[in-house]
């Protein structure tokens, strides 16, 4: 068995440096280092035990500037087989439906395959959509908050995919989109070796002429994206009455108080 | 003039109407009154109870397109997202809204993409603008930023946080239409649902309290204490990320970014620190306190009161007096 498996990576800013730019509504992507985003690292790392196990390949796919090259490189280290950066000034800008959408071509342009992995969701956008976006365009089943998986044979996967109130057991056959938490594993760590031979690999890139057979250029990048950001503003917390209590038994006397005052005890 | 149209798609789970579906009509009633529009719910499944239904009506809608079949009985997407998608192209609200639950942020993605429209993501509110047009406004880089969204395309689709709108005060005099539908099979194979691995034992998004631990635990023995604190307040435990890796508890405890948010009416985090992925779970709670023996820990910053000492010391001390307390009542 020789299964083909895609892993969608965000490359995101790392999230305790990343500066707002608040007066123009802008995030400063340049203000921090690039990184995978957290939440795919269990993707990928969902497929590469799945290629260990049973054989075949991993491609690990982006969207994102020339800097995103580091992030993919960290895949390669981490056991992708493959990967493609999909960079072009024409991409640019792009909102979840035009990011599935570039990315569903550049899959269609990879050819058949048997399962595509991707975090449930990043740590910058924080939408989850793109995943489910793309299923939709390549019109395969998608399988969400898949916290374990069960079993893969050759023509489908078994999981456990976690709702509010239970955890269902789900099937489905290939190929098929399969969104994970961070439940689904650990990802691990790569070595030195790893690393170094990374380094060297190729990064292919594709711009939007390599995909000019499959792609609507009206439909990617900000032009192609029906929802746009108007402003940014950095919210206000809540305001809280902020009372600090050094000596224990004050501090508990005055929240049983207020406990009482407030009917929670 | 054609009358404007906003739809809500109401989520049931083995015919029970998921709460967030009457938050959708009311945030949804008080836009289709300033838009002076239509207000109407889609909800599929199998034999729902003709009651639980009207309980749409009662919180709001003008009309329900009603869909029933087997193939509704789990949350299909696939099969889901076809009728959702041949609803709204045959009404073309304006406006289509959806819970931001597991279901409907895995099921809204499916309808954007199909009917080549914007989604907004887990918004926080939504305004209308002088022009008529709807402003989505949604939390972003895990609660860093609030950024404002307009969409061009229609329907305009946003899914909706838990417990965040205003649901109608029920009025059981409402009137309304329920419409049945004839539902459609998808020809594309769905995922096939084998069974329940197992109910979750808490649903830690619908708690009225929350005992929280973190790190300062130090093991799962800590987490006893906090159960005997939580039941006592009648709420259950919630933890941090560090504490369910630990497994010191199961995850459905979790709080923050990767596990839940909540909006308690009380939130007690015990040596837990406040990372920013933490506090984007529970930030909006109503009072928040904050044991934790280091005073510059970030969890302060957003409680209402804290307590700087050993949890280990003070939890016994709260659980004797509330036993106190309660006593007293007797």
């Amino acid at each position: 068995m020789s299964l083909k498996i895609i892993v969608l990576i965000k490359p995101v800013p790392d999230i305790t440096k990343v500066k707002f730019d608040v007066e123009k509504g802008r995030i400063d992507r340049s203000s921090a280092e690039i990184e995978i985003n957290p939440l795919d690292l269990n993707a990928l790392e969902a497929a590469v035990e799945i290629k260990e196990k049973l054989g075949g390949k991993v491609i690990a796919i982006s969207m994102g500037p020339p800097n995103a090259i580091s992030a993919l490189k960290d895949a390669l280290a981490r056991g992708a087989d493959e990967a493609i950066l999909l960079e072009d000034n024409k991409f640019a800008g792009a909102d979840t439906l035009a990011t599935s959408y570039t990315l569903a071509c550049a899959i269609k342009k990879i050819g058949k395959f048997d399962i595509i992995f991707c975090g449930e969701k990043t740590i910058d956008g924080d939408t989850g959509q793109v995943g489910a976006e793309v299923a939709e365009h390549l019109n395969i089943p998608n399988l969400y908050y898949v916290s374990k998986i069960k079993e893969v044979l050759e023509d489908k996967i078994v999981v456990v995919s976690e709702m509010e109130e239970a955890s269902y057991i789900m099937e489905s056959n290939f190929p098929v989109l399969v969104s994970v938490t961070k439940d689904v594993n650990k990802p691990r760590l790569p070595t030195l070796k790893e690393k170094l031979k990374a380094m060297k690999s190729e990064v292919k890139i594709w711009h939007a002429e390599n995909l000019a057979d499959i792609i609507d250029l009206n439909k990617v990048g900000y032009n192609g994206s029906p929802t746009n950001v108007k402003k940014i503003i950095i919210p206000k917390e809540k305001e809280r009455e902020g009372k600090m209590f050094k000596d224990i038994n004050e501090g508990i006397n005055f929240i049983l108080e207020e406990f009482i005052k407030r009917g929670l005890v | 003039m054609i009358e404007k149209k906003i739809m809500i798609f109401a989520e049931q789970r083995e015919g029970k109407i998921h709460p967030i579906s009457f938050e959708l009509l009311g945030k949804g009633r008080e836009i289709a009154n300033k838009l002076k529009a239509e207000l109407s719910a889609i909800i599929l499944g199998y034999n729902i109870e003709r009651e639980e239904i009207m309980e749409l009506i009662h919180y709001g809608a003008d009309k329900v397109f009603l869909y029933n079949h087997q193939a509704f009985k789990y949350p299909d997407v696939i099969q889901y997202k076809y009728n959702i998608v041949n609803l709204i192209k045959k009404e073309c609200p304006e406006i289509f809204l959806i819970g931001a639950t597991h279901f409907g942020r895995s099921l809204a993605p499916r309808i954007a993409a199909a009917l080549n429209t914007g989604l907004t993501a887990d918004c926080i509110d939504l305004q209308v603008d002088e022009n008529g047009e709807l402003i989505q406004i949604r939390p972003a880089f895990i609660g860093n930023i609030l950024a404002y969204i307009k969409t061009k395309t229609r329907p305009v689709m946003s899914t909706i946080r838990y417990k965040v709108m205003k649901k109608m005060e029920k009025d059981v005099t409402r009137k309304g239409v329920i419409i049945e539908m004839k539902p459609e099979i998808a020809n594309i194979k769905s995922p096939k649902f084998i069974g329940k691995e197992k109910e979750k034992k808490i649903n830690i998004a619908e708690a009225k309290v929350i005992v929280a631990g973190g790190r300062g635990l130090g093991s799962s023995e800590g987490f006893k204490l906090l159960k005997e604190l939580a039941d006592l307040l009648g709420g259950v435990i919630g933890a941090s990320r560090i504490a369910v890796d630990e497994g010191w508890i199961s995850k459905e405890h979790q709080v923050g970014f990767s596990g839940n948010t909540v909006k308690p009416k009380l939130y007690i985090a015990c040596g837990i620190s406040g990372s920013p992925q933490h506090l984007a779970g529970m930030r909006d709670s109503e009072i928040i306190v904050a044991i934790n023996i280091d005073p510059s820990a970030p969890i302060h910053k957003i409680a209402d009161y804290s307590i700087i000492g050993d949890l280990y010391q003070i939890v016994p001390i709260m659980i004797k007096e509330i036993k106190n307390i309660k006593g007293k009542k007797c």
